[in-house]
């Protein structure tokens, strides 16, 4: 017999639950000051420059919302693919698909130099370009995920149930995949022109968005003593395990595809080998702090059991996605733009980014708390949001949560 | 109903009659004026033309720089003063440039080649593809510029020129000229100098300055008109496009390399 899902406002004592919303809150008041300086005095406050015009704000913008598409996958794997066992997961993986949005978009959005026109960019289009695109498929998916969580939550919305669930999660793969095309068509830079930078993005974004919600379900879960069994979390943290493999998998056939044309031999040696900074942060971020260490953990017989060990192997993930982020994006413009192939420039003036040598970024506090300020906004909305709202189902104990074989209907009880 | 008032009132018909011609002749002057003195920019620019640039590099001078100075100069990027407490390191990496002056050795050869590099006015440009809301455009002459009211900054435009033609002002503006236009947050680039296409001057100021300095590396002209100067020498000399292979068919054009 199916089991009755209960959802509970999150509970815990008022002055822990505003202690954490103060400190988000500064966090976030501290990210918006940073913006307002940047903006104020333009950007030459900042690391950016006319060579490496994205900086450590994408990082985190384009973290956040490639992790917002992967958070709904929670929801999405309970409807689409009818395991019964993550429809209990369904309304927290909506909100935070949402807040993470919403987070990112706030990031890129202050970025911009003049971020005062957002109305323009609101209201006049060039529909060849990829990043109009992107705006609409932000938009969408903020309506869908709305309606997504009336049909998970409300008893009029559940017969559209799997049909927006369906829907939303063909939307969230556009969405994937149109931020990647941001990237990958980008035919004037060497380490972007390929389509594979969509596929990978979305495979990404599976673990980043499932790495976060973890974090999120352990956090809200212990802080408040409810009961997350054994057998679903060993469930969610392999899933983590295929999702980082997977990572890795594609992280080995881009730089082969890269390899397969002798004009990126270049590209590939210096981002592997002798790119400095971008090289360390590849291997020690990317690679072993993002993707093998993770790995060892989670599939670890004793490591693997441990909820603490599982929590750090979530945020090695997302340590290791920021990594990730800063090399694709960053590294990328700062590899020289191969203008004269057989020739080497020997002078120009003004030389920055055209000497065959990297340009030169370094991340400035004011971009990095302008990022981070984003980060505070996705919780902050997360936390208001669980404590409002039924987001959270009071148990996920084994016995509580629902066989496969039973996904039926959303359980609605609670709503 | 009142008898009176469905009479037609001659005096009051004649007052109007007369306050519009009055108006008419006192305004009609004035747009009519206006009309004469703004011809050549009322018109609105047509593809007959496709403006462009041959650059000659044998011609062009090692250490020369008449051409980014007269840039400079031409478009206010000489009142650009570096931001109190940047370095000059930093300050030469986030100034605006519209043209560069690069020096090219061969790997094979050894051959030197000089050449100024500019945005190179490619009739399918990238930036004007990627830019989210058509600030960064193509005039039908093929001039390829910025819309500085519907320029956000994302500086997308400047992630896909395969020139590095493109620069972001990063700081507050305290001077600029009335012809050029600059505003801090907005992206911008060589233009062929379009306001001298507005009023209907020869050239530009790149190519003045390298004739007056008696180098003549710089041809400026309609690619369209096989009579035209450029088209001529295009003619008669070999000549490139830098990054042929993304197949953008510049409007500037490079003989010598």
């Amino acid at each position: 017999m199916m089991k009755r899902i209960v959802y509970r406002e999150w509970r815990i004592p008022p002055a822990r639950y505003w202690g954490i919303l103060g400190i988000l809150a500064v966090v976030a008041g501290i990210g918006g000051l940073a913006a307002l300086y940047m903006e104020h005095e333009g950007h030459w406050v900042t690391g950016m420059n006319n060579s490496v015009v994205w900086g450590t704000p994408h990082v985190f913008a384009v973290f956040l919302i490639v992790a917002a598409s992967g958070a709904l996958n929670i929801a999405s794997i309970g409807t689409v693919f009818g395991k019964a066992a993550y429809k209990p997961l369904g309304r927290l993986s909506g909100l935070l698909a949402a807040a993470l949005l919403v987070g990112g978009l706030l990031v890129l959005v202050l970025d911009l130099g003049r971020p005062d026109r957002l109305i323009v960019a609101m209201t006049t289009y060039n529909f060849r370009s990829i990043f109009a695109w992107n705006i609409f498929l932000y938009t969408g998916f903020m309506v869908i995920v709305v309606a997504y969580l009336w049909s998970m939550a409300d008893r009029m919305g559940a017969p559209f149930y799997k049909g927006i669930g369906i829907f939303a999660f063909a939307w969230r793969l556009a969405l994937t995949t149109g931020t990647g095309s941001i990237f990958g068509f980008i035919v004037a830079r060497q380490a972007f022109d390929t389509a594979f930078l969509a596929p990978m993005f979305v495979i990404m974004s599976f673990a980043y968005g499932l790495a976060i919600y973890l974090l999120v379900l352990l956090f809200t879960f212990e802080q408040e003593g409810r009961v997350l069994g054994d057998r679903l979390l060993r469930r969610l943290k392999n899933l983590l395990g295929v999702f980082v493999a997977a990572i890795l998998y594609f992280t080995v056939v881009y730089f082969l595809t890269k390899l397969y044309g002798a004009k990126n031999y270049e590209l590939v040696g210096w981002v592997l080998l002798n790119g400095g900074a971008y090289t360390a942060v590849f291997w020690i971020g990317w690679v072993l702090i993002g993707g093998l260490a993770p790995l060892g953990i989670l599939y670890h017989p004793e490591l693997g059991k441990d909820r603490n060990w599982i929590a750090a192997a979530c945020a090695l993930v997302i340590l290791g996605g920021l990594a990730t982020m800063y090399v694709v994006i960053i590294a990328s413009q700062a590899f020289p733009l191969q203008m004269f192939p057989g020739q080497i420039v020997l002078e120009a003036t003004p030389a920055a980014g055209i000497l065959g040598e990297a340009a030169t970024y370094s991340p400035s506090l004011p971009e990095f708390l302008l990022g981070l300020g984003g980060v505070a906004v996705a919780l902050l909305i997360t936390a208001v949001g669980v404590r409002v709202l039924q987001f959270l189902p009071e148990s996920l104990a084994d016995q509580a949560v629902p066989a496969d074989e039973q996904a039926q209907a959303p359980a609605l009880a609670g709503a | 109903m009142n008898h009176h008032e469905d009479k037609i009132d001659g005096e009051r018909r004649a007052f109007f009659g007369v306050a519009a011609g009055v108006s008419a002749g006192l305004v009609a002057p004035g747009v009519v004026l206006h009309a004469v003195s703004a011809a050549p920019r009322s018109e609105p620019v047509t593809d007959a033309v496709r403006w462009g640039l041959l650059i000659d590099t044998t011609k062009c001078a090692d250490g020369c720089r008449a051409c980014v100075d007269a840039c400079d100069q031409e478009n206010g990027l000489d009142l650009q003063s570096k931001p109190e407490g940047q370095s000059e390191a930093e300050w030469d990496r986030q100034k605006s440039v519209w043209i560069r002056k690069v020096k090219l050795q061969d790997n094979q050869t050894g051959r030197v080649t000089n050449l100024p590099l500019m945005c190179q006015h490619c009739e399918h440009p990238p930036c004007v593809d990627v830019c989210p809301t058509g600030a960064s455009f193509k005039r039908a002459d093929g001039i390829v510029m910025v819309d500085r009211h519907t320029c956000i900054g994302c500086r997308y435009c400047m992630m896909a020129c395969p020139y590095k033609a493109r620069s972001f002002i990063h700081e507050t503006i305290h001077g600029q000229l009335t012809r050029v236009p600059r505003g801090k947050g907005c992206v911008e680039s060589c233009n062929l100098c379009v306001h001298r296409r507005d009023f209907g001057t020869a050239s530009t100021a790149c190519v003045d300055a390298c004739a007056a300095e008696g180098h003549n590396a710089l041809t400026f002209g309609d690619l369209n008109d096989p009579e035209s100067p450029i088209s001529q020498a295009l003619k008669a000399m070999p000549s490139r496009q830098i990054r042929e292979d993304l197949a953008l068919n510049t409007g500037v054009r490079y003989s010598g390399i």
